[in-house]
């Protein structure tokens, strides 16, 4: 059974189509970088996703409807929406304790034990801390629920890079395993690109390209080319082409590598530039193809 | 929670294993009415100051003349009822418009919906702190404060050589304790059921400003119907809602509503039409609200 499934997903907000059909289909085990610039409907399909807002089309996660059954699904499923969202009046231990009170999965000695290696006090106010601490705290918690499927949303928007890296960290060492499925959306594109296993474009609710990091490593390749071999790189259809102090960098898909290696210098490109190419590139032929 | 949980984390499969804790629906929602304590702390504190003030301002009166407190049950004792029960009253409004509404302005909505507690129960936990929380409690820090009252002006009394005719005092403040828990639960806990019930649906509603939501629209009907009708049948029926169901058996007004209540034997209290039509308005209001919150989003 596939994690989430999503055919003909679809939500609109007055005569604004925030999610226009997106067909999706993720395994367990998988970490999804969902990107898209904003108002792409990232959220809106999360949200979905998650049982906070109605939808047309046919969508199971873990095997269930999340509009009417969120309250069940919410056992299997957790989520980061953005750090804003931990009530600010709320103590941490009134947290753990709370969660402990409703939640079958939570389990609390873990979350102690995570926020035992930060510098988070258990009768702090959520007021009290900085942005990232309430990252920290809001990362023990759900790192302590025994969860299939954890959706995180901007989770570090406005935290410094040392919070950043620190919270992909313990997420990939101390939570994940194969067994487990990772959604997550960010900006910060470049910083997650280790850490996924997939990664998927979005844009004006529809997703423009889907593939998995292996094959985005087999198939992408940039280079930057030599000025005088610029002629002939072009030859080979770049999908996308930038200048970078002066000179020329190309971004080819499904080009053979030894092909490319004597035109400059050769690696794989960043997620944050081939989504620039798809974006760009939206009504040329070049695009990805959905899988 | 358990052991196997903490295996190591190479054996993944082996920790999923582990049967989850199982939570009742009633567990949920009483965990979510204290998580309703810890948030609206004013929900005690309000009551506990009116009580302080009140005994506060007694003891002054006490001090300044006690030959006036002949009576050991005077109106005093009534007066802080009244006031301890008001005050309530008051944070038990200003709670409801704000349980359903604040949680979308503050966007911590979406946190409490990324926990397995259904809308239901939200809305019911919410429902319970007017209904059940404020009143049980009003009354405890009535009977207490009536209780440190009594104890005062004995003292005073017993200071100034008079006979305390302690044992009538306590038959009566026994007798005065039960006529308020009986009110109590009745008019706050039933009759103004469907008030509260209005209050969250509208605290779930409003896109801003639940306080004039909730009460711009009984104005305005009162205002229409009363130019265009010449009547006033919807005041007369907020009336009757907030000063409760009058026995028909005594036949004045005596201008105090707890003794009009407690003239109202269980049998008649229960069998007013106006009750139970009350309820399920009630039982209608929390319907809509509960669905309402599943709709609602962050405003």
């Amino acid at each position: 059974m596939a994690c989430i499934e999503a055919r003909g997903l679809r939500k609109a907000f007055g005569t604004t189509v925030a999610v226009d059909g997106i067909d999706l289909c993720v395994e367990q085990g998988r970490i999804l970088g969902l990107i898209g610039p904003n108002g792409a409907g990232k959220t809106t399909a999360l949200n979905a996703i998650l049982g906070l807002t109605s939808y047309q089309g046919e969508l199971r996660v873990l095997g269930r409807d999340p509009w009417t059954e969120r309250e069940k699904l919410m056992r299997d499923a957790c989520f980061i929406a953005d750090v804003a969202v931990l009530p600010r009046w709320m103590r941490v231990w009134q947290a753990f304790d709370y969660f402990a009170g409703v939640h079958p999965r939570f389990d609390r000695a873990k979350a102690e034990g995570f926020l035992a290696k930060t510098t988070i006090g258990r009768t702090s106010k959520v007021r009290e801390l900085s942005k990232g601490m309430v990252a920290q705290l809001h990362l023990a918690l759900v790192m302590a629920i025994d969860a299939k499927l954890l959706v995180l949303d901007e989770p570090t928007l406005g935290l410094d890079i040392l919070y950043r890296k620190q919270f992909y960290d313990s997420l990939l060492n101390d939570y994940f395993d194969r067994s487990r499925t990772i959604v997550v959306t960010t900006h910060q594109v470049e910083e997650i690109q280790d850490v996924l296993t997939d990664v998927m474009f979005i844009n004006r609710g529809r997703i423009v390209f889907d593939c998995s990091m292996e094959e985005f490593e087999s198939r992408f390749l940039e280079v930057m080319v030599h000025p005088e071999q610029i002629a002939a790189a072009r030859a080979l259809k770049p999908i996308h082409e930038r200048q970078v102090f002066g000179r020329s960098i190309l971004l080819f898909d499904r080009v053979e590598r030894n092909q490319l290696a004597g035109l400059g210098e050769v690696r794989t490109p960043n997620i944050a530039d081939l989504f620039v190419a798809v974006l760009s590139n939206q009504s040329g032929t070049a695009q990805g193809r959905a899988r | 929670m358990s052991t196997p949980a903490n295996t190591a984390p190479g054996s993944p499969l082996e920790s999923r294993v582990t049967a989850p804790a199982v939570i009742t629906a009633s567990r949920r929602w009483y965990w979510s009415v204290r998580r309703e304590l810890w948030e609206h702390r004013s929900i005690y504190i309000a009551p506990l100051a009116a009580a302080a003030v009140f005994l506060l301002a007694f003891l002054i009166a006490l001090t300044l003349s006690p030959t006036h407190r002949r009576e050991p049950l005077d109106m005093p004792y009534e007066f802080a009822a009244a006031l301890i029960m008001g005050t309530a009253f008051i944070v038990g409004i200003f709670y409801s418009l704000d349980a359903l509404y604040g949680e979308r302005r503050d966007r911590s909505i979406l946190f409490w919906k990324s926990l397995p507690v259904s809308d239901l129960t939200t809305v019911l936990s919410k429902f319970a702190i007017p209904l059940i929380v404020l009143p049980l409690l009003s009354f405890a820090i009535t009977v207490v404060t009536q209780f440190v009252m009594m104890l005062l002006s004995s003292a005073v009394l017993l200071g100034s050589g008079r006979s305390v005719g302690t044992l009538g005092a306590r038959m009566s403040f026994f007798h005065m304790s039960l006529m308020l828990l009986y009110h109590i639960l009745t008019v706050h806990g039933l009759w103004y059921a469907p008030i509260y019930g209005w209050l969250l649906l509208v605290s779930a509603w409003a896109p801003r400003a639940p306080f004039l939501w909730a009460f711009l629209p009984p104005f305005v009907i009162w205002g229409v119907e009363k130019i265009a009708f010449r009547t006033s049948h919807f005041l007369g029926m907020l009336q009757y809602r907030l000063a409760g169901p009058e026995p028909s058996t005594t036949p004045a007004r005596s201008g105090n509503l707890m003794e009009m209540m407690s003239a109202l034997t269980p049998a008649q209290f229960f069998s007013t039409p106006g009750l139970w039509t009350g309820l399920a308005v009630a039982a209608i209001f929390l319907a809509a609200a509960v669905r309402l919150r599943r709709y609602r989003e962050p405003i």
